[in-house]
């Protein structure tokens, strides 16, 4: 490993000094040679470009450069501009994309030879571009990184980076101005972890191998020169805390959070449903809670779930829950009911719509299993599974989403026993049902059995309900799943 | 070398498949200067991240590639098409075809598994697409002399100058280049005809146009061509005209070991945002049928919707106002506002919304939001 990168670095140091020959204006006793010293105007020039805020003061002239659209080959003259990737004011690094063009069913990415900044578009998207003319201007950092040649890539750089690969057996990509601060820092690019694009190494990551490297921080952090306890102390001075800005080594730095907060507004399917749960909270809620002992309905769910396996189904508690309600909302319908709009009139619905609440990569849908009164669990079982595919799938239609006169949330799947849930209008009563749990519980004979115990939340419109209905509706309801041969008696 | 080759095809003509260490191995013998790969797998979005891999990883710039895959159904629309212009993603849902958008320009093509692509990679520099095509011609007119095949400017190859049997599409990027091209060999014509049409009516965009041409399978002129025969045809055309060495090889583009990064890219392949968010801004004008049953009553109202990176920028519904007040319509068309250009994000959105609309307008707003939900395809 040493030995390859040892020649892949003089390599590359034959590489660079290729370019800065191709340079004029590069002053021609520069030595490159690992071991001799750097000359120090150099070193000083480049410390200039490390700090940016030496950099802004230096007053240097920026010259700007017109890129032009190079040629596409097979003798193609014009492309259309498709995607901008870049806006006027932002800065790019060599390498980076900036404008997709396409001509005859060739689609080109165009990348930029120069970092800087983006000055000006020539072109707006859609519209036709001619080879060989601007097709941006960027505004340089140095004039260093202008390059003299023509336009059209020529061979000999391709040359270059076709060497430079082979050096190193995968693309490293690094700027100019990058692969000097590591040369005249002595580190070897292969070393240096990249975080730019495509792994390229950027100032940053090569400050950053720096500092690790000596522990000391470049530039100095005006944060830590508070730590340094002020006042003469008698107690010997630790020798590090004299050269302003290097920090005690035992001291922790204190992160700098650099988070910003971000806001966006609400849209779509969000603003929706402020709306939506703003016009929830406008109904009077009362809750109403309570325990089910669901133990026989657990064996008889596992006797029956091979049976509806058998016909396609997968038999969840859900269709027990759905069937009872809807079994329960026949002697309560007043709960199955909705409320106009001013408070006036009271509609009996005829068809329990149930509605489950889903959760769902775009948040809270609730779909309804229409007409529950004339299905079977089986059925109810079948319609759910459709709706749960749809669901997963992001598939859910209005046919799907609307309609529904009351709901079950089974927030248990995910969690929880008790809940507060939200009526959602123009329904008037929502249930909110907890984890199945197996808890212990006196038996008739007085003695402790482990029994499978789930916990409802009932909420209801207390304009049209009453505490006492819903506590009856929920013993009914109860009474269906503590004991479900129950169910056999009121089906039709 | 004929029985050599047919040793080495893999599920693209159900043979023996060869395991490939790392890449390196694969991608670096200096001993030829032209490499054949066949993909195993028939998912598109596997085949297109391979395709990116290759143009991104693999130095050009000392050998070509050639890489022959097919698909499953798919329909794979060009870089800066419009999705919703080329095909209905309604049929295309309940036939489970999937969409995908590639990389290089041009347009609509149908892929089945009787459609070969083949993908020529080469540097910048001797990036040619007539030497590609020729390739083809050239190895059609060996197996079946009496075929009349040509290449045309456009870059298609067509049967008995009429028949357009091949579609081409390239993408040129800093240093490397891809040209690939359809070639159809017993692929479903009917489907071409379901799935290849607009999603929803009054779609106005720049995207580039599919250009629509009768298109016809080599087996309808030539049934006793297998496929086999054909790939074999191509392979040793394609080893004549760059001069191949060594066999072709099957790879699996899945392989994380083989191809490093190929997961990420073919996630991105799938994503929303790359296959719709990349559509070009669009609009949608349209007339929308209103109607009540009780008493039956119709009206005729107007959307007008802005679609940009696949989400919608901007929504005007024009509905009479003696039909439903204006309030209620602009809150609708507000609802929409921000959302992906979507029937069902639509449809989530719109429910949301008429759980606060209730009282004697419901079911006209009701209307109007499935009317809505059915212009968006």
């Amino acid at each position: 490993m040493a030995a390859v990168t040892r020649g892949s670095f003089s390599a590359l140091r034959v590489l660079l000094t290729q370019q800065y020959r191709r340079r004029s204006f590069r002053p021609q006793n520069l030595r490159l040679s690992r071991t001799e010293p750097v000359p120090s105007r150099w070193a000083t020039s480049l410390q200039t470009s490390c700090s940016r805020t030496l950099h802004t003061a230096m007053a240097r002239h920026r010259p700007v450069v017109q890129f032009k659209l190079s040629d596409i080959g097979e003798g193609i003259m014009e492309v259309t501009v498709k995607e901008w990737y870049v806006k006027e004011g932002d800065r790019v690094s060599q390498f980076d994309s900036i404008c997709e063009v396409q001509s005859d069913k060739a689609s080109v990415t165009i990348t930029s030879r120069y970092d800087g900044v983006i000055r000006r578009l020539y072109y707006d998207a859609d519209a036709t571009a001619l080879v060989g003319k601007p097709l941006v201007d960027i505004e340089t950092e140095s004039a260093s990184e202008l390059s003299q040649e023509d336009v059209v890539e020529t061979p000999a750089m391709a040359h270059e980076e076709h060497t430079h690969q082979e050096i190193k057996g995968h693309k490293t990509q690094a700027t100019p101005a990058v692969r000097r601060l590591a040369m005249e820092n002595n580190i070897k690019l292969s070393e240096v972890v990249g975080t730019g694009k495509d792994g390229r190494i950027l100032k940053e990551d090569i400050l950053n191998f720096l500092a690790k490297q000596t522990g000391a921080i470049l530039p100095p952090a005006p944060l830590f020169q508070e730590i340094q306890t002020p006042g003469p102390a008698p107690v010997a001075a630790p020798p590090l805390s004299a050269p302003a800005g290097v920090r005690p080594p035992p001291a922790t730095p204190r992160p700098v959070f650099t988070g910003k907060d971000v806001t966006e507004p609400l849209k779509g399917f969000h603003k929706a449903m402020v709306k939506t749960m703003t016009a929830a909270l406008k109904i009077p809620h009362f809750g109403y809670g309570d325990e089910v002992d669901l133990s026989r309905l657990v064996l008889l769910r596992s006797e029956l779930k091979p049976v509806a396996e058998r016909r396609g189904v997968k038999l969840s508690y859900l269709p027990f829950f759905i069937k009872a309600a809807s079994l329960s909302l026949l002697h309560f319908p007043i709960l199955n009911s909705t409320l106009d709009e001013g408070c006036q009139n009271i509609t009996f619905k005829a068809s329990h719509n149930i509605g489950v609440a889903m959760d769902t990569s775009q948040g809270l849908l609730v779909p309804s299993v229409k007409s529950v009164q004339l299905l079977s669990v089986f059925q109810v079982a079948q319609e759910l599974t459709r709706l749960q595919a749809l669901g997963a799938a992001g598939q859910l239609g209005t046919a799907e989403l609307s309609g529904g006169t009351f709901t079950l949330s089974n927030i248990g799947s995910i969690g929880g026993t008790y809940a507060k849930p939200v009526i959602l209008p123009p329904e008037v009563a929502i249930g909110a049902l907890g984890k199945i749990q197996v808890l212990p519980r006196f038996g008739p004979d007085g003695q402790v059995k482990a029994a499978h115990i789930m916990k409802v939340s009932w909420s209801a419109d207390h304009r049209l309900i009453d505490g006492a209905t819903m506590c009856r509706f929920s013993n009914l309801w109860r009474e269906y799943l503590e004991n479900p041969a129950s169910m056999v008696l009121d089906l039709k | 070398m004929l029985s050599h080759l047919r040793g080495t095809f893999c599920v693209l003509s159900a043979g023996v498949q060869r395991a490939w260490s790392s890449s390196s191995c694969l991608f670096m013998d200096p001993s030829s200067p032209g490499l054949v790969l066949q993909s195993q797998s028939t998912d598109v979005f596997q085949n297109l991240a391979l395709e990116d891999w290759i143009d991104a990883h693999v130095d050009l710039q000392q050998r070509s590639i050639l890489l022959l895959w097919r698909n499953r159904p798919a329909v794979v629309i060009g870089r800066h098409q419009n999705p919703w212009a080329e095909c209905s993603l309604p049929a295309m849902r309940s036939a489970q075809v999937p969409v995908a958008r590639r990389r290089s320009g041009g347009g609509t093509v149908y892929h089945d598994l009787g459609n070969l692509n083949l993908t020529f990679f080469a540097s910048k520099k001797v990036y040619d697409r007539r030497r590609n095509l020729k390739v083809v011609t050239d190895a059609l007119r060996r197996v079946r002399p009496q075929l009349d095949v040509q290449a045309t400017d456009r870059l298609d190859i067509l049967l008995n100058g009429q028949y357009k049997i091949s579609g081409t599409a390239s993408r040129l990027s800093r240093k490397s280049s891809y040209h690939h091209c359809t070639l159809l060999h017993s692929a479903d014509r009917s489907a071409i005809a379901t799935l290849l049409r607009p999603s929803c009516p009054g779609i106005r965009s720049n995207a580039t146009p599919s250009v629509p041409s009768p298109v016809a399978n080599l087996t309808d002129h030539a049934p006793s061509l297998q496929w086999e025969e054909l790939l074999e045809a191509v392979v040793q055309q394609y080893s004549s005209e760059f001069g191949l060495t060594s066999a072709s090889r099957c790879v699996d583009p899945a392989d994380e070991v083989l191809f490093p990064g190929v997961g990420s890219m073919e996630a991105e392949l799938r994503s929303w945002e790359w296959t719709f968010g990349k559509t070009p801004k669009f609009r949608v004008e349209t007339q929308l049928e209103l109607r009540d049953e009780q008493p039956v009553a119709r009206c005729s109202a107007e959307l007008q919707l802005e679609v940009k990176n696949g989400l919608v920028e901007s929504c005007r519904v024009e509905v009479p106002a003696a039909w439903l007040p204006e309030r209620l319509s602009a809150s609708l068309a507000q609802a929409l506002l921000g959302e992906r250009f979507c029937p069902h994000r639509a449809a989530a959105a719109l429910s949301a919304l008429l759980r606060c609309e209730s009282g004697p307008l419901h079911g006209r707003l009701r209307n109007l939001c499935d009317v809505l939900v059915a212009a968006m395809g």
